[in-house]
């Protein structure tokens, strides 16, 4: 019997993976060859999806980007044995894109089946799970801490830290939260990981949990990710059947009840508080701080709140220990962070790699540069509330202090790449507008500034009173900056000043207008 | 489709409020059942709003106060909810919801240029409903496919490079199985 894996993950299938698959399926019956279907996760290799794999003497041998329509043609060439054909890719761990990589928290990602917990455990999974178990709790949050990882979800807060004030709090219940809302544009690493490898996200959480002193733990996903949701939830029956979760988990004494929740297209649910409100049936609004969610988290008592990334790089720093983590990155940077090459990429997709690579690396030597094939202009590094970057700032090193030097942010680390027909004052507005729409309405800056902003970037690309309005702007900034809740109104003024202060010529295309003409 | 949410026949977007009698008590009675599923637990709130909205293809208005007595919530903390979250749809949609992502990474791929064209291919406008009552364009911002550039999202379905021709074969496919 042959196996051959053709991915299951929702980047896949929306380039035809299912249909790839059928038609393998059905071809090999007519052909009468035996051949098992894997589902997988992605390779991250997006640009070749669907990438078929073949399972040979001489490894796997991928072929991609294949089309229902070659499958045929694709047992002609006896794909099967790893025989050269248009889409013949060669071995799929010696595909330069994938082998530059540092793969800790994807180390699993596209090579297993991702519902087998067999092949989980095969391939070193709940290695850090078991060695929990017989480390005291504190110990844990020292080798968390250890590590050096910072909160992978954006704002790149000290994992160890967070952990330790739970853990040291006396409760009768505490909670562990994952926000998989990743709503920025340009980041689906999370949902790479919930697709690809969720036992991995599972065993991440139930670390945390032994470590903080919880029992239940919520996963709140966004509704926009379904194939993530049903995984998710498909993997917790399992490793509750395994007794990987649940009660008294691998005979430890230790307990702990992890349940899916879906967002409903909220953005501002991404914001941790914003998140807990949802998880609890309400409007997703933001809370102030203090208390921290720590503190007083889900239900009011103390939780440990992480980003997807952040779980799920925990069983690799506890199997191997901290320093083995830490010895990847640079600066305050430590570990590796999953890229993701999005927008107008030719080569787009997943590239995991230690701190310390450079914007223009990853664009050009893996992304391969633009889709479109023109120069690049703007690259917005983490997410929407990132800033943009302008061509001279690509050297800057992958470090969330070195990116804080250029008023810049690495966030979760989506590259979202533009090409010189690229409008940067229509970008800004479209972050003012954006902030407007997803606003959780609680504070005035964000709630109303959004709204003035956008009104004030129209007067100037119109050329009213350009002058006094581009002033105005500055001065709004501020006041969002200053004086918002959260990070959305509080870090929408980044993309907007970044596009004014790198691309000043877009914000002056317009003739002049006087301001009388504006008024009618 | 198993069931189709009630629709005037012009396509356009009645008020809950005129939600005809007849749906009520069916509606009502299902609100309940879901709500009891879920253990009547406030904190489940929106996988009841997700559930109910899953069966009757929007959330009529009536079955508010049904929801908000089995939870022990007040009615207007259960419509706080329904209005914050942008998936819950308190008026009956097009048979299929078009979701285009809209955000920067589809920006660069020209999402532009195809939400134009989808609102020319299905004479509407984003948020609104085709007259035929088939299809119903959204902007979403992010389907979390920004490497393959511009997204859209049709059910639980992801597409991908979706250009003017692609969408086009996407939405003929759609509508001959509407047919069927």
């Amino acid at each position: 019997m042959i196996t051959v894996y053709v991915p299951r993950d929702a980047a896949a299938l929306s380039v035809g993976a299912d249909e790839v698959a059928a038609a393998i399926a059905t071809e090999a019956v007519k052909q009468k060859k035996d051949v098992k279907i894997v589902r997988n996760g992605s390779r991250g290799m997006l640009f070749l999806e669907p990438l078929v794999e073949v399972e040979t003497p001489n490894g796997r041998i991928a072929y991609g980007p294949v089309s229902p329509s070659d499958v045929a043609d694709l047992f002609k060439a006896n794909f099967l044995e790893g025989g050269a054909h248009k889409h013949y890719r060669g071995a799929t761990k010696e595909i330069p894109y994938f082998k530059m990589q540092e793969r800790l928290t994807f180390a699993r990602c596209g090579i297993t089946d991702p519902l087998s917990i067999e092949d989980y455990r095969k391939h070193g999974g709940f290695d850090g799970l078991l060695k929990a178990i017989a480390m005291k709790p504190i110990d844990i949050v020292t080798e968390v801490t250890a590590s050096g990882l910072r909160g992978r979800g954006g704002a790149g807060f000290p994992t160890g830290i967070k952990w330790k004030t739970v853990h040291d709090l006396a409760a009768d219940q505490k909670y562990v939260a994952c926000n998989a809302d990743e709503g920025d544009s340009g980041t689906f690493a999370d949902r790479m990981l919930m697709e690809g490898d969720p036992f991995c996200l599972i065993e991440g959480m139930t670390i945390a949990a032994i470590a903080g002193g919880a029992t239940k733990g919520y996963i709140y996903v966004r509704s926009e990710y379904p194939h993530a949701i049903n995984a998710l939830k498909e993997a917790i029956e399992i490793a509750k059947k395994a007794n990987f979760l649940g009660t008294n988990i691998q005979g430890s004494g230790y307990s702990f009840d992890l349940f899916v929740r879906r967002g409903a297209g909220a953005y501002i649910c991404g914001e941790e508080t914003s998140m807990l409100e949802s998880i609890e049936g309400k409007r997703g609004l933001v809370r102030y701080k203090p208390p921290i969610p720590a503190i007083e988290g889900l239900f009011g008592k103390p939780t440990i709140i992480n980003n997807v990334m952040s779980f799920a790089a925990v069983p690799i720093i506890i199997a191997k220990g901290g320093e083995f983590y830490k010895n990847y990155g640079v600066g305050r940077s430590r570990g590796t962070l999953a890229f993701q090459l999005a927008g107008n990429i030719k080569q787009g997709g997943l590239v995991e790699k230690a701190f310390g690579v450079t914007t223009r690396e990853l664009i050009e030597k893996w992304g391969g540069g633009t889709a479109s094939g023109r120069p690049v202009r703007a690259v917005q590094v983490g997410g929407p509330l990132g800033a943009y970057l302008t061509v001279e700032k690509l050297d800057v090193p992958m470090d969330y202090e070195e990116f804080v030097k250029i008023d810049a942010m690495v966030g979760h680390g989506g590259l979202v790449v533009f090409d010189d027909t690229v409008d940067m004052a229509k970008m800004a507005r479209f972050a003012m507008e954006f902030c407007a729409i997803e606003s959780c309405g609680k504070c005035t800056p964000c709630r109303i500034g959004s709204q003035r902003g956008v009104e004030v970037i129209d007067k100037i690309i119109a050329g009213t009173d350009r002058t006094k309005n581009l002033e105005l702007l500055e001065d709004l900034c501020v006041t969002m900056t200053d004086g918002s809740l959260c990070a959305m109104g509080g870090l929408t003024p980044m993309p907007v000043m970044s596009a004014l202060k790198g691309f000043p010529d877009d914000f002056h295309r317009a003739p002049k207008q006087p301001v009388a003409e504006a008024a009618e | 489709m198993a069931k189709s949410p009630s629709r005037p026949k012009d396509g356009s977007i009645k008020a809950p409020a005129e939600e005809s009698h007849a749906a009520r008590p069916v509606s009502e009675a299902r609100a309940l059942a879901i709500c009891v599923h879920h253990g009547n637990r406030p904190d489940e709130l929106l996988e009841i709003l997700h559930a109910l909205q899953h069966e009757l293809g929007h959330i009529p208005e009536t079955t508010l106060p049904v929801i908000a007595n089995a939870l022990n919530l007040s009615r207007a903390e259960v419509y706080g909810v329904l209005t914050f979250y942008h998936e819950f749809h308190r008026a009956p949609v097009g048979r299929h919801v078009i979701k285009i992502c809209r955000a920067e990474a589809c920006q660069s791929m020209g999402t532009d240029a195809l939400c134009n064209h989808a609102e020319h291919k299905l004479s509407t406008k984003i948020g609104e409903t085709s007259s035929d009552g088939k299809f119903t364009i959204e902007a979403v911002y992010c389907l979390g496919n920004c490497a393959l550039s511009p997204a859209v999202m049709i059910g639980e379905n992801l597409y991908g490079k979706v250009d003017a021709k692609r969408f086009d074969e996407i939405v003929g496919s759609l509508d001959k199985e509407t047919v069927q």
